[in-house]
């Protein structure tokens, strides 16, 4: 057991849970206003592979991630587009986004860099890792909280601004209020596709960073399919935290770490594949947790008004 | 403030729904609309609070012409809505509900304690009390009304539009609303109050204005009319009256005895109820929704069991049986929700239509299209039901319509029992006329009816026995020559009559 639980076990936790809880906040968001993003998984996708290419074309890690928040937007706006607009059903957009990603990378892989299955060059420099002074010097946290890339925190950090731009701000409450009775919002005249497209280009931005995070906070390349699930993972992380930021963080944190511990048992030699299915078995274990009361309000509500 | 609508048409496409309609409100007065389903009641508050713009016509404010492009417009000339279905946020608190849109707080923070601050002062001022913590999902509709009241009068209205207030309330909830309508019209706010319910309608209302077909019939003041003539207005003919012949009992179709339902708590939701209806007569069940009333229709139909008691339906003992075999047993069921226990939004109005009827109308496992068909349509003309088509979805049905194609539906069944609960819930009065003569007309014919209903005078009219229910025991029996109002409101409010 001393070698499956250490402190860089929780370090590795909060590295790969970045990806998921951005995405899920990202997932949050969406839910909040009645659009059940599925499109997660190729938001990131797409934002892991510009951020890639943003990186070998502009030689600037920055720039790189702002490249790929340029695209993400342009990819999330055809998804509110088509749901909001011309009042498509999510789910379906959502798949076709997934595909459409999926599709997209492959073939600008081949297209930009002319090559296959993965992308790779010594030239390009990866997210910095922050080594904070004083608290890298503490036993015990130290160890797990420092030396991170950026997006490790900012992904924090967001969780927290979100929470309170829910619960403590004007416009966040205006926001919820779209989302929980939209037509109740618009007889009080608050312009609720708006709330929608925010909601949606915001969680194509938070897409963009945690497919950053993916390509460039470790190893600094691209392969194909590299998100591998994880933004099906953010998504239930989304429903398991009830669309809540603190939620959402929590619930992000359970599947980080059981990541975390899938790629500590290959180190013990189990097979891999086998190891690779642990997260999932807690997603679908989650699910048993996840007997969600409020999909049944819902329907109830639905149902019970006379009019 | 003075209000005044001119010429006001509205034209879908080659459809009038309101044609060259004129309507003035003075400060401090309660003015009524009244009229039939689909008369353009509601196509006219739309477009006083911006929800649609008139094909021809004028809106002047204190004699300012005013076009409204959206609700925000209307609200800022200080008119406010309150729709039918309360426009609120169940999860949301009372006072977050109330000051939603021109939230309290500095910059972007919003100030939930001020919020709550603001709301108690409101109540104070305006007599009408609400917690402000409470969440709105949890509360009674009657509170959810005042927490809508309360909206309309935080964002500063001097006109109050009130659509179909009264549907959802309890006689308890109404008599308040009235009460806190005429309160607030002494402090010099006007109402617009849109109802079919004409003896509200007269308590309250300073002026009527009948529209039909789109257009005014008439506009009285109240002590110039009575409902009689309000309803001759709306109807555009004379109402039938119901020709009631004394009822002929025979054998005993259903029968309760000793039933029981243990609460949550210590109290039975239903405490040793026995009951029992004859062929050819009509008993009615009156009471304060939530008395117990539901809970016995379910378990008479099959959808609840009984903790305790025997249920026998036409001699034979039917309780434990599974809704389907029950039915088959003879019984017909109006609902008291349409839409959680009558209908299915998504089908169409053949597909409600037919449900119930579908082991009857196939051969061999194929639908008997046609004469579904038939069938379906014979009852959109029999009861004047306005559809698009057989195949337009139930959702778009006005709850009325819906209501009597329900009704059809299981009239149709031609059973020897039948459950009539809230028959005529939020339907005019043109139906109403025919929904009670085609239960009357069946209990002449032989079929035992089980009626419940929280409006009282529709109990009074059709009942041949009268039972009140009060926390969940039958609190009285009344033989229909005897009852009045007043012994039947006592009752149902706990009281006894002796």
């Amino acid at each position: 057991m001393e070698q499956l639980f250490d402190l860089a076990l929780l370090n590795t936790a909060l590295r790969v849970l970045t990806p998921i809880l951005l995405a899920a906040l990202g997932g949050a968001l969406c839910a909040r206003v009645g659009l059940f993003n599925v499109g997660l998984e190729g938001f990131m996708l797409l934002g892991a592979f510009s951020a890639i290419a943003g990186n070998y074309f502009f030689g600037n890690v920055l720039l790189a991630i702002l490249f790929a928040i340029l695209v993400v937007l342009v990819f999330s706006f055809m998804f509110a587009y088509l749901s909001i607009n011309l009042k498509a059903n999510v789910i379906v957009v959502g798949i076709a986004m997934n595909a459409l990603a999926a599709g997209l990378t492959t073939f600008s892989l081949r297209a930009l860099f002319d090559v296959k299955g993965a992308f790779y060059d010594k030239e390009m420099v990866g997210l910095p890792k922050w080594n904070i002074p004083v608290l890298e010097d503490i036993p015990v946290v130290g160890p797990i909280l420092s030396g991170h890339t950026p997006l490790v925190y900012l992904a924090f950090l967001i969780a927290g601004v979100m929470w309170y731009y829910f619960y403590r701000t004007k416009s966040g409450f205006r926001f919820l209020a779209s989302g929980e009775n939209p037509l109740a919002a618009s007889s009080l005249g608050l312009r609720v596709q708006r709330y929608q497209y925010g909601a949606v280009l915001a969680s194509g931005v938070l897409c963009a960073l945690a497919g950053a995070q993916l390509s460039l906070g470790q190893l600094t390349m691209f392969t194909e399919g590299m998100t591998d699930g994880r933004g099906f993972i953010a998504l239930v992380a989304t429903m398991l935290g009830q669309s809540g930021p603190l939620g959402v963080t929590a619930s992000s944190l359970l599947f980080g770490f059981m990541e975390a511990i899938s790629i500590r048992f290959q180190g013990l030699a189990l097979p891999t594949h086998f190891t690779q299915m642990l997260p999932y078995i807690v997603t679908i274990a989650a699910m048993f947790f996840f007997k969600d009361k409020s999909f049944l309000k819902d329907a109830q509500k639905q149902g019970s008004s006379s009019r | 403030m003075l209000l005044q609508m001119e010429n006001i048409t509205k034209m879908y496409g080659g459809f009038s729904a309101n044609r060259s309609i004129d309507f003035s409100l003075q400060p401090g007065e309660v003015h009524a609309i009244v009229g039939e389903n689909g008369a353009g009641k509601t196509t006219l508050m739309r477009i006083l609070y911006g929800m649609e713009q008139p094909t021809s016509g004028t809106i002047r404010v204190d004699g300012r012409e005013v076009t409204f492009d959206s609700p925000l417009d209307a609200i800022k000339q200080g008119i406010g809505m309150v729709h039918q279905h309360f426009m609120l946020f169940p999860s949301f608190s009372i006072a977050e509900n109330i000051v939603i849109g021109s939230e309290p707080g500095k910059a972007l923070r919003f100030d939930r304690r001020q919020a709550a601050e603001i709301v108690k002062g409101l109540c104070e001022k305006y007599g009408m009390k609400v917690d402000p913590e409470a969440s709105v999902g949890s509360s009674a509709p009657g509170v959810q009304q005042r927490v809508e009241i309360l909206k309309v009068l935080y964002q500063g209205a001097e006109v109050i539009i009130l659509d179909e207030p009264t549907g959802v309330l309890t006689p308890l909830e109404v008599q308040d609303l009235l009460a806190a309508i005429k309160m607030l019209s002494k402090q010099g706010k006007s109402f617009i109050l849109i109802s079919h319910k004409l003896n509200e309608v007269l308590d309250v209302a300073d002026r009527i204005t009948v529209l039909r077909d789109g257009a005014v019939t008439g506009s009285v003041a109240k002590g110039e009319t009575d409902a009689y003539q309000l309803s001759r207005m709306m109807v555009g003919r004379e109402l039938k009256e119901l020709n009631r012949t004394p009822a002929v009992p025979g054998d005993k179709v259903l029968e309760l005895s000793g039933i029981g339902i243990k609460g949550s708590r210590s109290k039975a939701v239903l405490d040793d109820i026995s009951l029992s209806v004859h062929s050819g007569e009509i008993v009615g069940i009156a009471g304060i929704s939530g008395n117990g009333q539901s809970e016995l229709l379910q378990v008479i139909s099959g959808l609840m069991q009984p903790d305790q008691g025997v249920v026998s339906l036409g001699g034979k003992d039917v309780t434990g049986l599974s809704t389907r075999q029950i039915r088959e047993q003879g019984l017909a069921h109006i609902p008291e929700d349409r839409y959680v226990w009558g209908a299915n939004r998504e089908a169409t109005v053949l597909e409600t239509g037919l449900m119930g009827h579908q082991r009857r109308m196939q051969s061999r496992g194929f639908m008997k299209g046609r004469d579904i068909r038939e069938m379906v349509s014979r009852w959109v003309s029999k009861f004047s039901i306005k559809t698009g088509s057989l195949a337009t979805s139930t959702q778009y049905l006005s709850g009325g319509n819906l209501q009597k194609l329900i009704v059809a539906r299981e009239l149709e069944q031609g059973t020897p029992f039948l459950i009539a609960a809230e028959p005529t819930r939020g339907v005019d009065i043109g139906a109403m006329e025919t929904i009670h003569g085609e239960l009357l007309k069946r209990r002449n014919e032989g079929t035992g009816i089980l009626l419940v209903s929280s409006e009282l005078s529709e109990v009074l009219k059709l009942s041949d026995r009268i039972l009140v229910m009060y926390e969940g025991k039958i609190a009285g029996e009344l033989r229909a020559e005897e009852a009045t109002e007043e012994k039947l409101g006592l009752l149902m409010a706990g009281g006894s009559i002796q």
